[in-house]
């Protein structure tokens, strides 16, 4: 990705700002992240066009940027090893979506009702919230964790991951195989 | 989640943290402790009495050179690219010194007439190197995965590739000293097959390797 448009007296002040938040220095830690946030935003924005998909790209490129804060080396220049962190995020988000278009369907028969009662039993196999407690109790803790916040609790993944202590990636696959799962256990109920 | 409450939230949750040291210090560390430990076995169980007959000839010097090649760059690339913002060429860095370790032990089977046997080896050692080069390979990998998981790399692909190479090229290369006869066609197959199977079994597991979520 290139950085060669960012002026380098900028790129020596958010050196010295991380070399601080390494240190230990919150105000300079909060300071860098804020000045950097409009770069990432607009690196983001090459790969993708749609705001929800790059606001959610940025904030999964400043927890990396603060799980692997260790990893820069103060003596090099602070630009490139902030992009390319955005752009693995970028290509990462990018894969999943893919990954995700590969497996659903959208069925709109889900969303239809009968007049007769009879003919909606299919889709209410499921039939109160404690129904729904008790097929999550039946989850691992970290998938029942990730689905309680994103999907219950309608929690962002920025919220969830700050919440649970689950990266984003490991919410989205913990939701994934917990839906998974629930699929096959009210398949399970319905025979 | 706004961007701004998450960066606020970021910053009360800071800790301070000692940056990595610089990838190649920590590559030429783990080399360093691996050449020692490898001296220290050698000198007990063989000495250099096996290598140093066979390496009088020119390519079979070229080729033991070659494979420790192999290893030391596969191993500063891993180190390198373990941490954001390095030269992806660093990926490369192996190829010559592997091509040249291909062509120069080609080039023995070639010498020793594509026969499946040296004089002076057994029939029926090959699996033995196999053995030796998977075997060896699994600490040397260990080792040195548990200094790439500090860097949580971002990338976890050419780092496990590389980092299996590496440890695959180092036992090829300690095999060296333990290898008393001349690669034959079904010896080079058979070490060639181990060093693919250790970097696949890298590549498979390394989200584990790596303490990748």
């Amino acid at each position: 990705m290139p950085t060669d448009d960012i002026p380098q007296a900028r790129d020596r002040v958010w050196a010295e700002l991380m070399r601080a938040a390494q240190a230990g220095d919150r105000a300079a830690y909060d300071r860098l992240l804020r000045e950097v946030t409009p770069m990432i935003r607009s690196l983001l924005r090459r790969h993708c066009s749609n705001p929800a998909d790059i606001e959610e790209m940025v904030q999964d490129t400043l927890l990396t940027v603060h799980r692997i804060r260790h990893t820069y080396d103060p003596t090099r220049a602070f630009c490139p090893w902030l992009a390319s962190i955005a752009w693995r995020r970028s290509i990462d988000a990018l894969r999943r979506r893919m990954r995700v278009a590969r497996l659903e369907t959208s069925e709109s028969v889900d969303y239809e009702t009968f007049p007769d009662p009879a003919a909606n039993s299919d889709m209410e196999s499921v039939h109160s919230s404690e129904e729904v407690g008790e097929l999550l109790r039946l989850l691992p803790p970290r998938q029942r964790q990730a689905l309680e916040a994103l999907k219950l609790r309608q929690m962002t993944l920025a919220e969830a991951s700050a919440a649970s202590g689950q990266s984003v990636t490991a919410l989205k696959v913990n939701t994934h195989r917990a839906l998974k799962a629930l699929r096959a256990l009210v398949a399970g109920r319905e025979r | 989640m706004q961007t701004d409450k998450l960066i606020e939230s970021l910053a009360q949750q800071l800790t301070p943290v000692r940056p990595l040291r610089a990838p190649l210090l920590r590559a030429l560390l783990w080399l360093g402790v691996v050449a020692a430990v490898g001296a220290a076995l050698i000198a007990y169980r063989t000495g250099l009495h096996i290598l140093l007959p066979r390496i009088a000839q020119p390519r079979v010097a070229v080729q033991c050179a070659a494979t420790a090649l192999t290893a030391i760059t596969a191993i500063v690339a891993a180190f390198e690219l373990s941490v954001p913002g390095r030269d992806a060429r660093w990926a490369w860095a192996p190829v010559p010194p592997f091509l040249v370790w291909l062509a120069a032990s080609g080039l023995g089977c070639l010498q020793n007439g594509l026969s499946l046997h040296q004089p002076g080896g057994m029939a029926g050692e090959s699996p033995g190197c196999f053995g030796f080069i998977t075997a060896v390979s699994v600490p040397l990998a260990l080792g040195l995965f548990w200094m790439l998981r500090r860097a949580r790399p971002i990338a976890p692909l050419p780092v496990a590739t590389l980092g299996t190479l590496g440890v695959a090229a180092t036992a090829a290369f300690v095999l060296e000293f333990f290898h008393p006869f001349d690669v034959t066609v079904i010896d080079l197959a058979f070490h060639m097959a181990a060093v693919a199977l250790v970097v696949i079994i890298g590549i498979s597991i390394r989200r584990v390797l790596l303490a990748v979520d």
